[in-house]
């Protein structure tokens, strides 16, 4: 650790190269704070989701200017509102980064919003953390994904219903849009790969905010019912999933007969729900609230505090921001400056405590480790941990099952220093499916 | 008042008398006890028919009364029940000692083999996730979470054991293969139960996970039948079990029969699983008797159809209907429709959430509660915008509908600042809950009371608009405002009130609507397209064109969507109404006369 001068000098000359601009005399320093951009929605139909991020953000800023914040200065939370429009998004970004001039930038849900944010993080050369489950296929070098790639969620669950339920039926549902797709994809050719026949799996989409599930209800009782147990796998997003569950519930779908097990159903989508004929579907998370762990207590009972409400519930993206957020914190100290080039160097190989009780650590392909977790949803809205992976899973950004990028690996340490390396040819600059 | 009775899964409920009937004092306790069951105030949420009671319901004094029943059923059937007792214990203590699920269920198959009744209560517990063991000295409990503590029950006998704190239990965990398997067990065991309907559901989960071995029960409990429905399930159990078994050809073909004659979605699995691995004859019959239920299932199917098109047509209607008074006949573009319906479902929210809090008991009446309110509150907004906003505007749709966007976008953010923006949870009562079935299609009660309800509200506002003086004064309004006006009638009165009346139905669609969608701040946005669309196909200013234009496109979509998937039949019905509108400007019931016109 060096003194605090030569650090607060490092970090000045720092950021005035990488802005661009000269910051005002050493005086002012005393005043300054680190700036941290929020990107998440507060209006439109993803504050559902997306504002509790938001109050996650804040707590975890609180917290660790409690603690004397970071590099000697306070930490400050910049928040902006992109609305749940996704071009909004890319203009918020860049207001955050070229206006409020913020360290780094927490945010986004939806794939299609990351994906509007990147080129502004690339040309204006920020750091970005995304915390949700996601498709894959995808390793940015300003990015660092902190949710769960496919083969640590959905491959896992298909794992897990084969083995233990003895599934050999499979309904992949989703919602219509790119994150479903994909990860249909990369899991019907899982499936096939383990030699589950085309006419066992049946692929159905539906628009966002589904709300009438009388008739694919029916057609999953169907397909069921061809003396092979079945089971769906839904990533049906969002708002849909209420009157999906509904109407499971409704048409007497019971968990022991055709169980579904859900990548986007969390304790906070459940808390709008009576959870009581929904009792053992299932759920395939990084984190559960009911995690019976020392840390994840202490966190629930500050996070309770902070918002003042003894019944706010925690859920997986949550902890992805934790985690990044400590990663982060952590990269800085280590790099003594929060210059995105020195940070994005420092991050790779650093490893914090999950909530899980155990270490995640972010890899060269900007992903990091994760336990996988099957849950049971409980009648009280909770999941209870039925499964787990023994250890960690490396979240893997370029699908081994899919023919396109099986070859494709992500590596941003120098020498390599690429994010779609493709090990076949040789040559930085392969394309996935997207 | 979370003190409650002591643990008592539904069928552990059910004492179980020694084989060969039970007594006449038996009976008489089991329904009295029953009748206690009915009276003691109804659960607040959704009751599960074979469910959990909901916490919090009952109070000490009612766990008195129980644990005196409990005693006293207890003697009565004490002397063979104990027997027993001493060589279970054991079983059920390696409980504590089961590491994993495999462990678990080894147990499990342990107590289902000792063929005793009394086994069913903690069974009947495990598949409840309601047994725990202590962790100082591992012993088995019925637990029931209350707050941080635990109230503790014995396992085999249900007598209460205190309570302790929670952090000193560890609950045993269940998956489904264990519920499954447990749900197996209870099964073979609840065969022999004096009630009729437990016999049935054992009956039907041996058809459902045939087993050679239940062959020898099930003729037993044949013989022994005396109930003609009962005998019939018991009947199919067995034929489903002989499939299994090896028996003779022509036992199992008798049994394909059988199967084929239950006709239902399970039978056809059982048999459709059989038929891949049988041979000769027995193939050949499996083969025509799936081929003959698929084709009758077909037949259902068209029939389920029919059924989903109507109830999403109710919805339509539900959602339209409000619309197809403040567009349809005030013109008004009202892009706030959808926000009127929010407010609806968001008064059903607050009522439910004062009803829990206070007045638990009248869980079952929240709705009806909730109509009338859900009309003041929507109804009031309504007329605060017309009197605000719309009244300046008439005559300028372009402005108006803006005007009125920008209101809904008001509303909405209004609503998420002050519920929060998740969505807010909606139990549906006791009698909006599952689902009967009429033959092979299954009707679900939320939906059937849906069309009920639309079919209600669409008739009472044709009275009021037909029949009242109000409705006549409206339709004079609409027809020519200058004459109306002249002739005496207040016209900016009579638009104010229009204006609210057609928020306010849209507010009581918002009560139904809630039981069926999320309750979120964006509940009107998914239904404001579609309920123009409705107005627009239907025919403006003509209520009769909406019920018609509803129930169509209902139909229409649900019958497309099996074939077209949701996404692209949704387009397709789009399109069809676009060239519909290209052919039939004014919709399927064009208003004729000079209004029009002007």
């Amino acid at each position: 650790m060096r003194g605090t001068f030569s650090t607060l000098g490092k970090f000045l000359s720092a950021s005035a190269v990488a802005a661009g601009l000269g910051l005002a005399t050493p005086a002012l320093a005393q005043e300054e704070t680190i700036k941290v951009g929020v990107l998440h929605s507060l209006s439109g139909t993803m504050a559902i989701s997306e504002t509790t991020l938001k109050d996650t953000m804040l707590f975890l800023i609180e917290e660790q200017n409690k603690k004397g914040g970071l590099l000697g200065k306070k930490l400050e939370a910049v928040v902006v509102d992109p609305a749940s429009d996704w071009p909004l998004f890319a203009e918020k970004a860049r207001e955050l980064i070229a206006v409020d001039k913020v360290s780094a930038v927490f945010g986004c849900w939806t794939s299609v919003s990351r994906k509007s944010v990147l080129p502004v993080f690339e040309e204006l050369n920020s750091v970005l953390f995304y915390p949700v489950q996601y498709e894959g296929e995808e390793s940015q070098r300003n990015v660092f994904y902190t949710g769960a790639a496919p083969n640590q969620q959905a491959i896992p669950a298909v794992d897990y219903l084969m083995n233990e339920e003895g599934v050999e039926r499979w309904v992949l549902a989703g919602t219509d849009y790119v994150y479903p797709q994909t990860t249909n994809k990369i899991l019907q050719a899982y499936l096939e790969s383990k030699g589950v026949a085309k006419e066992d799996i049946m692929i159905n989409y539906t628009p966002f905010g589904h709300s009438d599930w009388q008739t694919i209800v029916t057609d999953i009782k169907n397909f069921g019912s061809a003396g092979k147990k079945t089971a769906v796998v839904s990533t049906i997003n969002g708002d849909a999933n209420v009157p999906f569950y509904k109407e499971l519930g409704n048409q007497g779908i019971k968990a022991e007969d055709i169980p579904v097990v859900a990548f986007s159903v969390g304790e906070e989508e459940l808390a709008g729900l009576d959870t009581a004929p929904l009792v053992g579907h299932l759920t395939a998370w990084n984190y559960f609230q009911s995690v019976d762990t020392p840390e994840n207590a202490a966190f629930i009972d500050a996070w309770r505090a902070f918002t003042k409400n003894d019944k706010r519930v925690t859920n997986d993206p949550m902890e992805a921001h934790v985690i990044g957020f400590n990663m982060w914190v952590k990269a800085v100290e280590k790099a003594g400056t929060t210059d995105p080039d020195a940070v994005i160097d420092s991050i790779i190989g650093v490893s914090v405590p999950n909530l899980t009780g155990g270490f995640s650590s972010m890899m060269p392909n900007h992903h990091i480790t994760k336990p996988v977790l099957i849950g049971e949803i409980q009648a009280d809205g909770q999941m209870e941990t039925v499964w787990e992976t023994s250890g960690l899973v490396v979240g893997d950004e370029w699908s081994d099952y899919l023919p396109d990028s099986k070859d494709l690996i992500a590596d941003w340490r120098a020498p390599l220093s690429c994010g779609n390396f493709n090990v076949a040819t040789g040559k930085c600059g392969g394309k996935g499916i997207n | 008042m979370t003190e409650s009775a002591p643990r008592c899964p539904p069928l552990s409920c059910r004492t179980s008398p020694p084989q060969g009937g039970r007594s006449a004092a038996s009976t008489l306790l089991l329904s009295w006890q029953r009748w206690r069951l009915a009276k003691v105030g109804r659960p607040a949420q959704s009751p599960p028919k074979w469910g959990r009671w909901p916490a919090g319901q009952r109070g000490a004094r009612q766990s008195a009364v129980f644990a005196f029943l409990f005693l006293s059923l207890l003697g009565v059937f004490a002397s063979p029940a104990h027997a027993d007792e001493a060589a279970l214990r054991p079983i059920i203590a390696k409980f504590a000692a089961a590491k994993n699920f495999k462990a678990t269920e080894a147990v499990v198959q342990e107590l289902a083999a000792t063929g005793d009744p009394a086994v069913e209560r903690p069974l009947a517990a495990l598949a409840e996730g309601d047994l725990y063991f202590r962790k100082s000295d591992s012993a088995v409990f019925i637990g029931r979470e209350a707050r941080q503590a635990i109230k503790l029950a014995d396992p085999l006998t249900g007598e209460e054991a205190g309570e302790e704190p929670k952090a000193a239990f560890t609950k045993i965990k269940v998956n489904n293969a264990l519920r499954r398997s447990i749900r197996d067990a209870l099964g073979g065991l609840t065969l022999g139960s004096p009630d009729a309907n437990a016999r049935i559901a054992a009956a039907d989960t041996m058809f459902k996970t045939p087993v050679a071995a239940n062959i020898e029960a099930l003729d037993a409990a044949i013989a022994k039948e005396t109930v003609g429905s009962v005998k019939l399930k018991l009947e199919q159990a067995r034929a489903s079990s002989v499939l299994v078994s090896d028996l003779p050809e022509d036992e199992k073909l008798a049994a394909i029969d059988i199967i084929a004659g239950v006709g239902s979605r399970d039978a056809l699995s059982l048999l459709t699983g059989y038929e891949a691995g049988a041979e000769g004859a027995l193939k050949d019959a499996a083969s025509a008797a799936v081929a003959s239920m698929n084709s009758t299932l077909a037949l259902w199917a068209s029939a389920q159809n029919v059924w989903y098109g109507l109830s999403l047509g109710s919805v339509l209607l539900l959602a339209a209907i409000g619309l197809a008074i403040t567009f349809g006949v005030m013109g008004v573009i009202n892009m706030a429709h959808g926000e009127m319906v929010m407010l609806g479902a968001y008064t059903t929210f607050v009522v439910q959430n004062i009803i829990r809090t206070s007045f638990p008991g009248l869980f079952d009446w929240s709705l009806a509660i909730a109509l009338p309110l859900a009309f003041l509150v929507a109804g009031a907004v309504g007329l605060a915008i017309e009197r605000g906003i719309i009244r300046f505007l008439y005559g300028r749709p372009l402005e108006t509908l803006l005007a009125t966007w920008g209101v809904s976008l008001i509303l909405q953010q209004a609503v998420r600042s002050i519920f929060g923006p998740t969505n807010r949870e909606v139990g549906n009562p006791s009698w909006m809950s599952g689902a009967f079935d009429m033959g092979e299609l299954s009707v679900t009660w939320n939906r059937l009371w849906i069309l009920a309800f639309s079919l209600a509200v669409f008739f009472l506002l044709l009275f009021v608009m037909k029949r009242t003086s109000w409705g006549l004064q409206m339709r004079a309004v609409t027809a020519n405002r200058r004459m109306a006006s002249s002739m005496g009638i207040r016209t900016p009165w009579v638009d104010a009130l229009t204006f609210a009346l057609g928020s306010g139905i849209a507010g009581i669609a918002g009560v139904a609507l809630s039981q069926i969608d999320n309750v979120s701040p964006n509940l009107g946005q998914g239904y404001i397209i579609d309920s123009f669309m409705v107005v627009v196909f239907g025919g403006v200013g003509n209520l009769w064109g909406t019920l018609v234009g509803a129930f169509s496109l209902g139909v229409l979509n649900k019958f497309l969507e099996p074939y077209a998937g949701a996404v692209l039949g949704k387009i397709l019905v789009l399109v069809l109404i676009i060239l519909f509108i290209q052919k039939r400007p004014r919709g399927l019931f064009a208003l004729k006369g000079r209004a029009v016109e002007a």
